[in-house]
């Protein structure tokens, strides 16, 4: 199936307040924040579209809309094809449903997301910082993200030796 | 010495300082500490090619019984507070060799913000082996650097004398 | 009770507590593949936790990508997965033509899947022989060493670098093919596919090798896909699914070869034996890639004309290539400036890792070094 027919059985099934088509780019579905768990059980579960593996979970930070776009790429092993969801949270309050009930491998995902965007899933399990220092200040995939001068006494600027 | 009555010919003669030296960089072992991308070249360095072990070089695997500390790859800050304490577990004389750019001054992550721009700036470094990542070749050269090096070295100096003292006396 | 495939008797003497023990294994580990930190929890030697700690290698590459441009992060992304450099060049050079639409020659295409083929063997020849001296034989190792110092050289003499080769480029690759070079490359494997034999022969079926590894850390395909394992760890698990046949990009569909799947020769489908074997014989398979490969190469340019100052459309692209670890997914974003808005690097290696919690519980403490060989994660990988 492709993006629009996938598009199509969601919009079905959810109808147009949550979800909608994103033509930019790649094809893409963008769903809202607070029905996403439901959108993604549902994609997994239904036999036609069998999602049953969430290949990338990414973050991104736009500012000037003030919002962070988080997406997933889904692929299905069962039926060969895959999909675009995009979910966009406010920047400033970025909170939304964790899908790890629907795929075990969220749990990484989200707590990478967390760690380097900081957007808060909800009903995750284990949300701590993953590849950053558990004391690191900040989310450095942000665009605002200053670089601290120094960690534990380390300076992080080199001197020039010139 | 039993050595020297069934040779009568072959005699050694060496200031006591030399020889231990000599014996010192002849049994340098060092510390598998392969951080990055350099700890592939490291291990080719000590595979059968390149082969360390030539040089008395073989690997350890805890720093208490490492002379040698080769920090093979990038830095992290997450990381850089670990080997402080990993240098200070090895017993003295201890020695360390930055190898690769990344260790040297940061290298091509010197714009990352979670990367320590040089092994120096966490521990004190006695030789630095340029490359992105250095060759075999070049890790070996570092080697035969630091060996030379400790081969300058006096030992039977008294604590807190100057060296310099010690070379009048 | 039966544990992770062990017959283990608890033993509980009466009135004599035991109490779990957590004990840390790395950051520095002699086989922790890189710094990789273990905080284990263990009872006695069986473990009944192994919560994997990273991040002591993530050196913000996603984060530089936001800085130095294009054509200026090709060499980070070596340095991505350092093991098999190639094919993360690839993958770069792969988003970027897509985000613009950009033709890359069928030269550059042969070139490209000749080095990531060669590259592959070469990562899994290190996978393979690091493997070996986890579980404690060091002479795996040398054997492997020694081939991919001949891998090495043939991948110098293309472009001038051991191990982070900045060969390719955004529309095709940095240089042809050198004069001679087609030769050394089949010597090679002519000299090479035997030696594959001989690894079977020295270690694959060796009794202690199979003990420890058949029936560890069992993984069935549908836990492999819930938690996303790629490549060979989930062809290991029976999937058979390999992004150069699914989901061809490149030339690939024009060369024949076989998926390798794990089928459970010596214990179950999905064991660490499984994920060993596949990636002996996906060797045997790159090997008749490149011969394929290499008889074929077509005439013509191996680079498209790409402005310096490359500036893709506004929009995202994600691809999916193949590299020695599995499905690799690259996912930039352009706002239509010389520089990526944002890039993502999914890696075969953070979801495994992400595994390692679930398998590891109720294993011997002594498995878990032959587990993390198994799904021969390299550190940058998981961290980036």
């Amino acid at each position: 199936m492709d993006a629009a027919a996938i598009f199509e059985r969601l919009q079905a099934r959810f109808g147009d307040a949550v979800v909608t088509f994103d033509s930019g780019g790649e094809p893409a579905v963008r769903v809202n924040p607070s029905a996403i768990f439901q959108v993604c059980e549902y994609l997994k579960t239904d036999p036609a579209l069998g999602f049953d593996c969430l290949s990338n979970q990414s973050g991104v930070d736009y500012p000037k809309r003030n919002d962070i776009e988080v997406v997933y790429h889904l692929y299905s092993y069962r039926v060969r094809h895959a999909c675009v969801l995009k979910v966009s949270v406010a920047r400033d309050n970025p909170t939304m449903p964790s899908v790890w009930r629907v795929w075990k491998t969220a749990i990484w995902q989200e707590r990478e997301i967390f760690d380097l965007l900081g957007v808060v899933f909800e009903g995750h399990p284990d949300l701590r910082r993953i590849l950053l220092p558990e004391d690191w200040v900040g989310h450095p995939l942000r665009k605002d993200f200053v670089e601290p001068t120094e960690y534990h006494g380390i300076s992080t600027k080199r001197e020039s030796m010139l | 010495m039993s050595l020297l009555n069934t040779m009568p010919e072959f005699t050694v003669t060496t200031k006591i300082d030399e020889m231990l030296n000599w014996t010192r960089k002849s049994s340098l072992w060092y510390m598998l500490f392969g951080l990055a991308c350099c700890a592939i070249e490291m291990m080719q360095t000590g595979g059968p090619r390149s082969d360390l072990d030539r040089f008395g070089a073989v690997p350890r695997a805890t720093p208490r019984q490492s002379d040698l500390m080769i920090i093979a790859g990038t830095l992290t800050l997450k990381m850089a507070l670990r080997t402080k304490v990993l240098y200070d577990q090895m017993p003295d004389p201890k020695y360390v060799i930055s190898m690769g750019s990344c260790s040297n001054c940061g290298g091509l992550f010197q714009l990352a913000y979670s990367v320590c721009d040089g092994v120096d700036k966490v521990i004190p470094v006695d030789v630095y082996v340029p490359g992105c990542p250095p060759r075999p070749e070049s890790l070996t050269e570092g080697l035969l650097k630091l060996q030379e090096k400790m081969m300058q070295e006096k030992w039977l100096v008294r604590r807190g004398e100057d060296e310099s003292v010690a070379a009048q006396a | 009770m039966s544990l992770g495939g062990y017959d283990v008797e608890v033993q509980r003497p009466g009135g004599l507590a035991t109490e779990e023990m957590t004990l840390n294994m790395g950051p520095q580990h002699p086989s922790t593949h890189g710094v990789l930190r273990f905080i284990v929890k263990a009872d006695g030697e069986v473990m009944r936790e192994a919560i994997p700690d990273v991040g002591y290698l993530h050196r913000s590459i996603e984060k530089i990508a936001e800085k130095v441009g294009y054509h200026g992060f090709m060499p980070y992304t070596d340095r991505v997965d350092y093991v098999a450099a190639m094919p993360c060049n690839q993958g770069w050079g792969m988003v970027c033509e897509k985000l613009a639409g950009i033709e890359v020659p069928r030269r550059a295409e042969y070139c490209r899947v000749i080095a990531v083929e060669l590259n592959r063997i070469a990562s899994h020849l290190l996978s393979v022989g690091s493997m070996g001296m986890d579980i404690g034989a060091y002479t795996p190792f040398t054997h492997a060493l020694r081939e991919r110092e001949y891998i090495n050289d043939l991948l110098e003499e293309l472009c001038g670098a051991r191990l982070t080769f900045n060969y390719m480029r955004i529309g095709g690759v940095a240089w042809d093919l050198p004069p001679d070079w087609v030769p050394k490359a089949v010597a090679f494997l002519d000299r090479f596919e035997p030696l594959i034999d001989e690894y079977n022969a020295l270690i694959s079926y060796n009794k202690i090798y199979v003990e420890r590894l058949a029936n560890v850390a069992v993984i069935s395909a549908a836990e492999a896909i819930d938690y996303n394992l790629v490549g060979p760890n989930l062809r290991g698990s029976g999937v058979k699914y390999d992004v150069r046949k699914d989901m061809p990009y490149s030339v690939y569909p024009e060369f024949e070869f076989d998926v390798p799947i794990g089928t459970g020769e010596v214990g179950t489908v999905g064991d660490c034996f499984d994920r060993y074997i596949v990636r002996i014989r996906e060797m045997n398979q790159s090997c008749r890639i490149l011969r394929q490969a290499l008889a074929g190469v077509p005439e013509g340019p191996v680079l498209t004309k790409v402005p310096r100052k490359f500036k893709p459309p506004v929009g995202d692209a994600y691809i999916r290539l193949e590299s020695a670890r599995g499905d690799m997914g690259w996912y930039c974003v352009s706002d239509g400036s010389e520089y990526p808005y944002r890039v993502k690097i999914r890696t075969g290696s953070f979801t495994a890792t992400s595994i390692i919690d679930k398998v590891s519980r109720g294993v011997m403490l002594a498995d878990l070094i032959a587990i993390v060989a198994s799904f021969d994660l390299v550190a940058p990988e998981i961290d980036r």
